[in-house]
């Protein structure tokens, strides 16, 4: 298998004598949207919904994707809303298979969330998105230790979810609490899913809780709910408000380092977040830089060899991909903050840490 | 007549031009706020066009070539097809993606900042000497490398030399060779001759240019032939062709844009603070339009919105049909000349330019409004003699490798 992957791919390298300077795959894309190694990319084959406002897209993979991901990352997914590719990240809820075909990520929509309610309900199967590798370190480790608790409020389930399908397939599911919290039954992911596993299981405890009618979790409950729960290792996802006072409470308890936290949303810097630390991730340099310095001096005077041209944010030539944190555009304040988002270096300022492809 | 200060050349007040150019700067804002899916949608039919085209003439030929009763139309047709895809390849997609005009889209196939075309000239050397030198300083003496590319005289201000006498040669030779003459363009060979040229730039252009040339060459002449076994003289002949036909199109268009009689040139006093608005300005006084349908303005790059293309260089193409609807009702507003006309008219005033100006001033007459300024003797500059400022889209960089 390996070994006629490699031959394939020299053919396709030999073909860029006929196709220069574009690459066979330019060419062979036309073909097939998905046969294609210039940029991940996948087909959405099916929209499956799982509430009123949350989906799973089962997506194919094109070219170059491998199913190694590890159970909990998430990946990025790009797609083209009025002309402009919009990026998001969600994790990958289906479990890694080494001959998968494909991968699923389940979505919910936020109330001002544009692209994840077009996700929800604008995506047409047969729809070709951009993809990025699997990235993020809330990973279920292997072996899995042998005792988990995992603590998830709405859609955080989406990670979780990848890691429990992952004990599941494999037959071994360890001592595993799983506190749920969801505003009602009918707005959890995953519902019937987790009753079918938790009957199946004697090891896996499911605590449903049902925000709107019983409240938030208090964290002073987890004694009863789970009374050795300092004993396991425990994984967190959910809104950040909840991460917090969770992170709190194992903090006070000394056991931070037992406790993993998976945030779907950027937190700002605590002086309202202008200014911060850029890194340059190819170059391996980084700068600090003030609310007033743009990111194209500041990766000069870090001595980075930044792209630049016109310097007034006409022609475009900064151009570079931010790949994590938050800038803004100086022209006119809009702030940016999606992963792989391209940005002109020259009227930008950092708000917060941030890091850029270069 | 080259002008010193635009502002003064028109009977426009300070304010008047301050306030065309904000309507300007309205048409853009409104073209970038109303860039959507069909935006997106038309510059990848394109692509998909121009590739489908590509490949179909290609496969022509190297089937079609084979058997004997075939031969013929399949060489008409795989020639012609592939002439049409590198026009289209290098015109209205490539010139126009490196411009940085679909950047919008977020999309990293389509962006200016790795885009590479099938010509010989590197993306990078182009981004500098078009997007930044020549947008930015257009028809100003001694800074636009554009006018006649350092091989002709284009302008009566430039000093005459009897080497020009040989212009209507060298004009046929860059027109058959365009490819390779562009090329060379931002290598600064004035430079060259006269020693100014920093060694370890000139290098590392060259080594870009002989591996992109040699990339072209050996796919165009060495590796298609040789797939065409016995036929390979026929596949030679036919890719020269469509080689030739992209070169003399792409030549005739772009001496469309600066030459023809209405298009101005300026002098080095117009650049000192000069400001937004009367950059807008010179760029709608020294170039210049065709007229065409749709397919013609598609096949040259959109080109035949010179004006439109110089105020907006990073706004879509598919757009400047309707950009100039605008630009003209603003002309007319403002008094402006709107420089347009028929193709083979707007090239015929080029060419007789070209002759013309072969031969010393004083034997000829000026065909612009003025009579010609004294002559002056001027020089290429270098990028550090050049004020660095707002340049209308013009991106370039030079990579830190070769």
């Amino acid at each position: 298998m390996a070994s006629s992957t490699i031959a394939w791919d020299r053919i396709r390298d030999a073909g860029s004598k006929l196709t220069t300077p574009l690459h066979p795959d330019d060419y062979l894309r036309l073909l097939n949207p998905l046969w294609s190694q210039r940029e991940l990319r996948g087909r959405v084959e099916q929209v499956i919904p799982e509430t009123d406002d949350a989906a799973t897209l089962v997506i194919r993979p094109g070219w170059g994707w491998r199913y190694d991901h590890r159970p909990g990352q998430y990946v990025g997914i790009g797609v083209q809303v009025n002309g402009k590719f919009q990026w998001r990240s969600y994790s990958v809820s289906s479990p890694p298979r080494r001959r998968g075909r494909t991968i699923s990520i389940t979505v919910r929509a936020m109330p001002e969330g544009k692209l994840s309610a077009h996700l929800v309900s604008g995506l047409e199967p047969g729809t070709i998105v951009r993809l990025a590798l699997p990235a993020g370190d809330f990973v279920l480790p292997d072996p899995p230790p042998a005792k988990m608790l995992f603590l998830v409020g709405g859609s955080g389930i989406t990670p979780v979810m990848a890691m429990v399908r992952t004990m599941d397939r494999r037959g071994s599911m360890p001592d595993v609490v799983l506190h749920y919290s969801s505003p009602t039954p009918e707005r959890m992911i995953f519902r019937d899913e987790l009753d079918r596993l938790e009957n199946a299981y004697d090891e896996l405890t499911v605590h449903r809780l049902h925000t709107d009618t019983d409240g938030m979790l208090e964290l002073a409950d987890l004694d009863t709910i789970c009374p050795d729960w300092r004993e396991r290792e425990t994984w967190a996802c959910g809104p950040g408000p909840m991460l917090d006072a969770i992170s709190e409470h194992f903090e006070a308890a000394g056991l931070e380092d037992s406790l993993h936290v998976e945030r779907f949303s950027l937190k700002l810097g605590e002086d309202g977040g202008e200014g911060g630390t850029i890194t340059f991730r190819t170059s391996g340099r980084t700068a600090e830089a003030d609310g007033a310095t743009t990111v194209l001096e500041a990766g000069e005077a870090a001595g980075v060899g930044m792209p630049f041209g016109c310097r007034m944010g006409i022609c475009h030539t900064c151009t570079l991909t931010l790949v994590d944190g938050r800038i803004r555009d100086l022209r006119n304040g809009d702030e940016f903050d999606q992963p792989n988002e391209q940005v002109q270096t020259c009227v930008t300022v950092p708000v917060g840490d941030c890091t850029f492809d270069i | 007549m080259a002008i010193a200060d635009v502002k003064e050349y028109t009977h426009l007040s300070e304010e008047e031009v301050e306030q065309l150019g904000r309507e300007l700067d309205a048409i853009r804002a409104e073209v970038e706020e109303s860039r959507c899916d069909a935006d997106a949608a038309y510059i990848n039919r394109m692509i998909t066009v121009q590739r489908g085209l590509a490949a179909a003439g290609r496969v022509t030929l190297l089937a079609g070539l084979q058997s004997k009763r075939t031969r013929t139309p399949a060489w008409i047709a795989g020639a012609g097809m592939l002439g049409l895809a590198k026009i289209l390849e290098n015109m209205e997609i490539g010139h126009n993606v490196m411009h940085g005009q679909w950047d919008w889209m977020n999309d990293p196939e389509i962006h200016s900042s790795n885009w590479e075309w099938d010509t010989a000239q590197p993306a990078e050397q182009w981004k500098h000497s078009h997007n930044y030198i020549h947008h930015q300083f257009t028809n100003v003496l001694g800074f636009d490398n554009d006018i006649g590319y350092g091989v002709l005289r284009m302008a009566r201000e430039q000093k005459w030399h009897p080497v020009y006498l040989g212009q209507p040669v060298f004009n046929a030779l860059l027109a058959g060779l365009f490819q390779w003459g562009v090329a060379l363009h931002d290598l600064d060979l004035e430079a060259i001759r006269k020693g100014t040229k920093d060694p370890v730039e000139m290098k590392r252009q060259l080594r870009q240019i002989a591996r992109k040339g040699r990339n072209q060459v050996l796919k165009d002449y060495v590796v298609y032939p040789a797939l065409s076994g016995r036929q390979w003289k026929a596949t030679l002949k036919a890719n020269a062709t469509a080689n030739l036909a992209r070169n003399l199109w792409a030549y005739m268009i772009i001496f469309c844009g600066h030459f023809p009689d209405g298009a101005l040139h300026f002098t080095e006093e117009e650049l000192e603070d000069e400001t937004r608005a009367e950059w807008y300005l010179r760029q709608m006084l020294g170039s210049a339009n065709f007229e065409g349908g749709r397919l013609l303005h598609i096949l040259s790059g959109s080109l035949g919105f010179q004006i439109e293309h110089h105020l907006f260089p990073d706004l879509p193409s598919n757009r400047y049909p309707e950009i100039a609807v605008k630009v003209q009702a603003l002309c007319e507003k403002y008094d402006i000349p709107y420089t347009t006309g028929p193709l083979h008219r707007q090239y015929g005033q080029a060419l007789r330019t070209i002759m013309k100006l072969s031969l010393p001033n004083s034997m000829t007459s000026s065909d612009k409004p003025e009579p010609p300024s004294p002559s002056v003797d001027r020089r290429r500059r270098t990028d550090d003699e050049r004020p660095r400022r707002r340049t209308e889209t013009g991106g370039y960089y030079r990579s830190q490798t070769a």
